[in-house]
């Protein structure tokens, strides 16, 4: 009774099918099946017996059991694992045949007609949940007709809010921002307060961009159409969930946008400086067209460099602009380097994106680029943004202590390696974007370490 | 307790998973592979609204079988039952009915459940859920889960004395 390696699994939205050789090799694989029917007095019946399946033939020869299967009536016959483990379980699949027996010898002969199953070793079951989720939806409009009064799905307002606006991303805000103050602090210029607003007034604008981008990739499509969403991509999908609605997200955007607006604004107006009022200008361009129309940068593969121009010299020579009132080539040689890797979380993290953005027409680069060319891109950038640093140290652009970030190389080729082995798998390349993510924190913590050595250092200069 | 034979009530305290078949839109027999759980009287099963369709099914008819048949889901007991009854769907809250119907009830079963909560944001409709709570009608009961023999059949006080 058992089957050598049936084929893949149909996934959960495809509907019940005509059965193939596939399902019965696959029914082939199980202990024993659970016939079903439905009793003349109405109730559903179930027993348990044990069969043989003939992939060849379409059929199954059930044991006949006590109460007797009915030849009568249209029958289910479902096979069914599950394999416990401490405090759960795993390997779960299943296959369901619909179909009628006629007796056959001392048993019977059961011939399907339609076929339906899931196996979580092909179909991941967070994959199966998001191809689910339609079906969600359904069943609350439904029930909120029902019941007269809206049945939305709810998450306490943190998570809400750490799901909808992607908090955790603001790393790639903090890094590039404390470092800008780091450099003007290194140059003898530091003001706390500038400092703590520069680093707000940057989150807000972020959590902005997040926002609005989930706007535009769930009118689009593009997120509805990625099934493989993970906590790295796939966006916040809020909307989607029906945990809030696009007017709640937009009017979210907007009050994000005008705090982030405010603090520019009052910054410019306690520094004086139209530099900075033209970088913040550069700024809300840059976030606006990532994914506003016409434009939509990251639509036509142009994302990574709004990223790299957003979270590099706009972030960072804006915040050290913010202290120092000038721009200076230290800070900006830095904030490539900086822009490039936050650019290549953005790079990364649409690599599981792409079946669904190319279905979206969102057009990024791993939608546009084969994975050799992701992959060795990957590398490229990488090792020409710590190129940069040790270039700026060679000219005496860059502290010494800058060449720390040098250290990080190492890791960007595990990811690079953990890419090209994980490339197809989203949920396994999680692992990877987590580390790539960390990488940006790692080049960034470093060079902080380097320019408060140097502040110290000049400190303690005679 | 209630009326279930002993060895009945052992299995669904001891299955992780139940073979639940209900009534499709044409009369068919539609199985699903879910969780029981007994509180001594009534059997409870639950549903993510992302797998709702048997939710829809059970509206529109609340007749309903459970099959506890696979000795590997019930801890290497060979027993087999099946249990016939009539379902009420309890859906008025699906964010936190089924906490306080069933949380305790699923967690005695599968302790790792609580990890899954913690991190509840990770996927939100998995647990918007309806509490399926079953009120036994008759039960078989195969010993040894030798089905081509005759039942042990059991049925609710009431009809037992009617």
């Amino acid at each position: 009774m058992t089957a050598a390696a049936p084929a893949p699994m149909r996934s959960g939205s495809v509907p019940a099918h005509p059965p193939e050789a596939a399902d019965l090799e696959r029914l082939a694989t199980f202990d024993h099946v659970v016939v079903s029917w439905v009793e003349d007095a109405g109730y559903p019946m179930s027993v348990a017996t044990r069969f043989d399946a003939d992939a060849s033939a379409r059929s199954v020869t059930l044991t006949q059991t006590n109460p007797q299967v009915p030849t009568d009536r249209e029958l289910s016959v479902v096979g069914s694992h599950i394999h416990p483990t401490p405090g759960g379980y795993d390997e779960r699949r299943y296959v369901e045949l619909w179909g009628r027996a006629t007796a056959a010898g001392g048993g019977l002969r059961f011939s399907p007609t339609r076929a339906w199953g899931w196996d979580e070793t092909v179909t991941p079951f967070f994959e199966y949940s998001e191809r689910s989720v339609p079906q969600s939806r359904r069943y609350l409009a439904a029930l909120s007709e029902e019941k007269g009064r809206p049945i939305k799905p709810r998450l306490s307002l943190f998570w809400l809010a750490l799901r909808t606006t992607r908090l955790p991303f603001l790393s790639a805000t903090a890094v590039p921002v404390l470092l800008g103050i780091a450099i003007a602090a290194s140059h003898g210029a530091f003001t706390w307060w500038t400092a703590l607003l520069t680093l707000i007034g940057g989150s807000l604008a972020h959590l902005a961009i997040n926002v609005t981008n989930d706007i535009f990739d769930t009118l689009s499509g593009a997120d509805e159409a990625n099934t493989t969403p993970t906590q790295f991509s796939g966006g916040s999908r809020v909307a989607i969930y029906e945990l809030l609605t696009i007017r709640q997200l937009a009017a979210l955007a907007l009050a994000l946008f005008a705090g982030a607006g405010a603090i520019g604004l009052l910054l410019v107006l306690v520094t004086q400086s139209t530099t900075l009022l033209w970088i913040g200008l550069a700024g809300v361009v840059v976030g606006v067209v990532y994914t506003a129309p016409p434009f939509k940068l990251v639509y036509r593969g142009l994302g990574e460099i709004a990223v790299a121009l957003g979270f590099g010299p706009i972030m960072l020579l804006g915040a050290y602009v913010v202290q120092t009132g000038r721009i200076a080539a230290e800070p900006l040689l830095v904030s490539i380097t900086i822009g490039i890797f936050v650019a290549l979380i953005l790079f990364v993290n649409e690599i599981p994106d792409r079946p669904g953005d190319a279905a979206a027409g969102k057009r990024t680069l791993p939608v546009r680029l084969s994975p050799s060319v992701v992959q060795a891109g990957y590398l490229v950038a990488a090792a020409v943004a710590l190129a940069l640093i040790a270039g700026g140290v060679a000219t005496g652009l860059l502290p010494w202590p800058t060449l720390l970030a040098l250290l990080a190389l190492p890791v960007a080729f595990r990811v690079y390696q953990g890419i090209k082995v994980h490339y197809d798998s989203p949920y396994t390349l999680m692992a990877v974007m987590g580390m790539n993510v960390n990488l940006t924190l790692l080049v960034g913590g470093l060079l902080l370490v380097a320019y408060v050595a140097t502040i110290v250092w000049l400190a303690m200069r005679p | 307790m209630g009326w279930l034979p002993d060895p009945v009530e052992r299995l669904l305290e001891e299955g992780l998973v139940a073979e639940v078949t209900v009534i499709g839109r044409n009369g068919r027999p539609i199985t699903h592979p879910l969780i029981p759980l007994y509180d001594g009287h009534r059997i409870y099963l639950h549903s993510s609204t992302l797998f709702s369709k048997k939710l829809e099914h059970l509206k529109r008819d609340p007749r309903i079988a459970i099959s506890l048949s696979d000795p590997v889901a019930m801890k290497g007991n060979t027993d087999r039952a099946t249990i016939q009854g009539t379902a009420h769907l309890i859906e008025e809250d699906p964010h936190s009915d089924w906490e306080r119907l069933i949380l305790e009830l699923w967690r005695k079963k599968e302790p790792s459940i609580d990890d899954f909560l913690k991190v509840r944001v990770a996927l939100p409709l998995f647990f918007e859920r309806a509490v399926i709570q079953v009120r036994p009608e008759r039960c078989l009961y195969w010993p040894q889960g030798l089905t081509d023999r005759r039942p042990v059949e059991a049925l609710p006080p009431s009809l037992e004395a009617a």
